[in-house]
């Protein structure tokens, strides 16, 4: 044990004292992070939205001379049947179009309440979010104050459509990305990176000649990227959930060990990467090509799986990634327990046995 | 001197694929000598101290290291060696001081062990004002003898330098075989490579190794004698034109 808290104080030395890993380590996360979280604003001025009154009564009349009135929105134009809707979105004029139903007035007056209908650009997730609540919120503004006068209970129904990305990506999306890639990042690439540092230095003989079983240098290498993996997805999610708004209903408890079950893999996936390579190059080229680039681009992290082509959603099935964003997700936005995601569960858990044993045999093997 | 064996290796043998990097050597050396093992570049020195120290597994062959078989007996065999690689052995974004820690730590010294050793080893290299500087910062001939004292810190039974030397000034490596001289005359075994001919002078014996064979295999002054010259180096390329 105390060699053992030895061997994990120098892997800190070596960690802190460089600058570039330091800077992987912490700068990557929280600058991801923002960087997709600001991208991705919240905020919204002088948006331009189209308008198609069928109705063209008093009341939204008064509406949209509110909407108008807001620095919000910014009436681009009129149109004056739904055919035009495609078009005026084709043309990326607006990212918004408000649909008041015919006999608004109507039904506003004799059923209580009426329909409106904004339907949103998604390509820009969370603007199109973002436009939605904002309109939602004039109108509700507007039925309170003609509940107030008239001491009725009015409603105006909002139903909101998104066009060209109806999963709507977003900040739900991203942070469980970010989150992902960071700790492929992290537990993979950074271990990968240090074993074999070891092995360019010499010291790795230095160490395999020591008392040191081969396995108490692979753990007491791999031990410090675990804690900080996991510093570094408390971050993310804290990050996420206060600077962006982002959920979390599920189970701490099952959160925590669903991020520690990827880390594991992640960090089995390292070590195997670190036996088959002999420079820090190697190692980074490996886990670059091999791990980050599968994890962004077939993990349905940016592209949906459901619209890749099948060769690529079958292949997208052995990126580890895969199974733990859509564990995260469900736990984060859907508050899943383990009922739900035992399936996935048991994929990463098969996966990183396979890792570990086929490092193992890879491990002997270069001992010869 | 004893003659207790403390190494005894029967026709020991390492192939990599095809090429035969070590053919079927043979040899004993004593407990408290200093054993030099000669060759020119890719001779095989290296492959054949790695099957000593327990790290790299004889194609054919036996060797007995401090009593137990490199085959089956690695841990004990690691128990009583130490070791200073080709490369540098220690680590240079860490002090002098963490470096010994580490070290001493990985061999199961206790703490007040540790603090001993590195106030000794330090005032014996004189590096009392350097203790908590980066290993990186120090000149290439301090790090050297820095890693021969830190190889030396669980008091093995034999330790093995592969090419300690190498790159160091003239004067430093001196200084450096005076230590090796002094850590002998208390008893260790000390199994050295080197390229510097005027050093294989200051062994008790050694060998010459020649594409993977041991060609030569005697004290120096009785080398000399047999192939009648004058030094070490002349014997050296007298056996290498045999070959060719
Ligand atoms: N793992 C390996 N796989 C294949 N060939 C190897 C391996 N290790 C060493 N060799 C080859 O074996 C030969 C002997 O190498 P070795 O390092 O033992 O030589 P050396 O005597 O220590 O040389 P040097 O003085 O340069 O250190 C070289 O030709 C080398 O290329
Ligand atoms: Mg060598």
């Amino acid at each position: 044990m105390k060699r053992f808290i030895g061997f994990v104080t120098k892997e800190f030395y070596h960690i802190f004292r460089d600058k570039r890993t330091m800077f992987i380590l912490f700068g990557m996360p929280i600058a991801q992070i923002m960087l997709f979280g600001f991208a991705i604003t919240n905020e919204i001025n002088n948006v331009n939205i189209a308008i198609l009154d069928k109705s063209k009564d008093d009341e939204t009349h008064k509406i949209i001379k509110k909407i108008r009135a807001s620095e919000y929105f910014n009436i681009e134009q009129d149109i004056v049947n739904e055919n035009q809707i495609e078009s005026v979105f084709q043309k990326g004029k607006v990212k918004a179009v408000l649909v008041f139903e015919t006999d608004f007035i109507k039904n506003l007056q004799t059923l209580k309440q009426a329909k409106v209908q904004v339907i949103t650009d998604a390509t820009d997730p969370n603007m199109a979010n973002t436009i939605a609540n904002y309109v939602n919120s004039i109108l509700l503004n507007y039925t309170q104050e003609i509940n107030k006068n008239s001491k009725a209970s009015h409603l105006i129904q909002t139903q909101t459509q998104l066009y060209y990305n109806p999963e709507l990506k977003s900040v739900f999306n991203f942070v469980p990305g970010v989150m992902t890639i960071i700790l492929m990042l992290v537990s993979a690439m950074m271990t990968s990176i240090s074993i074999t540092r070891e092995k360019e230095l010499g010291t790795m003989e230095v160490l395999l000649v020591s008392p040191l079983k081969p396995f108490q240098v692979i753990i007491g290498k791999v031990f410090p990227y675990i804690l900080l993996s996991i510093i570094n997805a408390t971050i993310i999610l804290l990050l996420g959930f206060f600077v962006f708004g982002m959920p979390i209903e599920g189970n701490l408890f099952l959160l925590a060990f669903e991020s520690v079950l990827f880390i594991t893999t992640a960090l089995s996936l390292g070590i195997l990467i670190s036996t088959v390579s002999n420079s820090q190059q190697t190692a980074m080229m490996l886990s670059l090509m091999g791990l980050m680039l599968p994890v962004i681009l077939l993990s349905g992290f940016i592209f949906p799986v459901s619209s890749m082509p099948m060769a690529l959603q079958i292949i997208s099935n052995i990126i580890p990634a895969k199974w733990f964003i859509i564990i995260i997700k469900a736990i984060l936005l859907k508050g899943a327990t383990i009922n739900v995601i035992w399936k996935e569960t048991l994929i990463l858990v098969g996966m990183t046995v396979f890792f570990i044993v086929v490092s193992i045999k890879k491990y002997k093997i270069r001992l010869e | 001197m004893t003659k207790e064996k403390i190494i005894a290796v029967q026709n020991l043998s390492k192939q990599f694929g095809n090429f035969i990097a070590v053919n079927s050597i043979s040899f004993e050396v004593y407990k408290g000598e200093i054993f030099g093992f000669l060759g020119a570049n890719g001779a095989g020195k290296t492959t054949a101290m790695k099957m000593l120290i327990g790290i790299s597994k004889p194609t054919s062959g036996e060797a007995l290291v401090a009593g137990f078989d490199v085959k089956t007996n690695t841990e004990m065999v690691k128990r009583s060696i130490g070791y200073m690689s080709q490369k540098f052995s220690m680590y240079d974004d860490l002090t002098i001081k963490e470096n010994i820690t580490f070290f001493g730590g990985i061999y199961g010294l206790s703490r007040n062990q540790i603090k001993e050793k590195t106030e000794k080893l330090v005032s014996q290299l004189e590096l009392e004002d350097a203790v908590d500087k980066l290993v990186g910062s120090l000149p290439l001939g301090w790090k050297q003898k820095l890693s021969f004292s830190v190889a030396l810190l669980h008091e093995p039974k034999i330790v093995f330098l592969d090419e300690p030397t190498g790159g160091v000034d003239p004067i430093t490596r001196r200084q450096f075989w005076e230590m090796i001289y002094a850590e002998a005359d208390k008893g260790t075994t000390i199994f050295v490579t080197t390229h510097y001919m005027d050093e294989a002078e200051y062994c008790d014996r050694v060998s010459i190794m020649v594409e993977g064979s041991i060609e030569a295999l005697d004290t120096p002054k009785n080398l000399k004698k047999k192939y009648n010259v004058a030094s070490m180096n002349d014997v050296f390329l007298k056996l290498a034109r045999n070959v060719e």
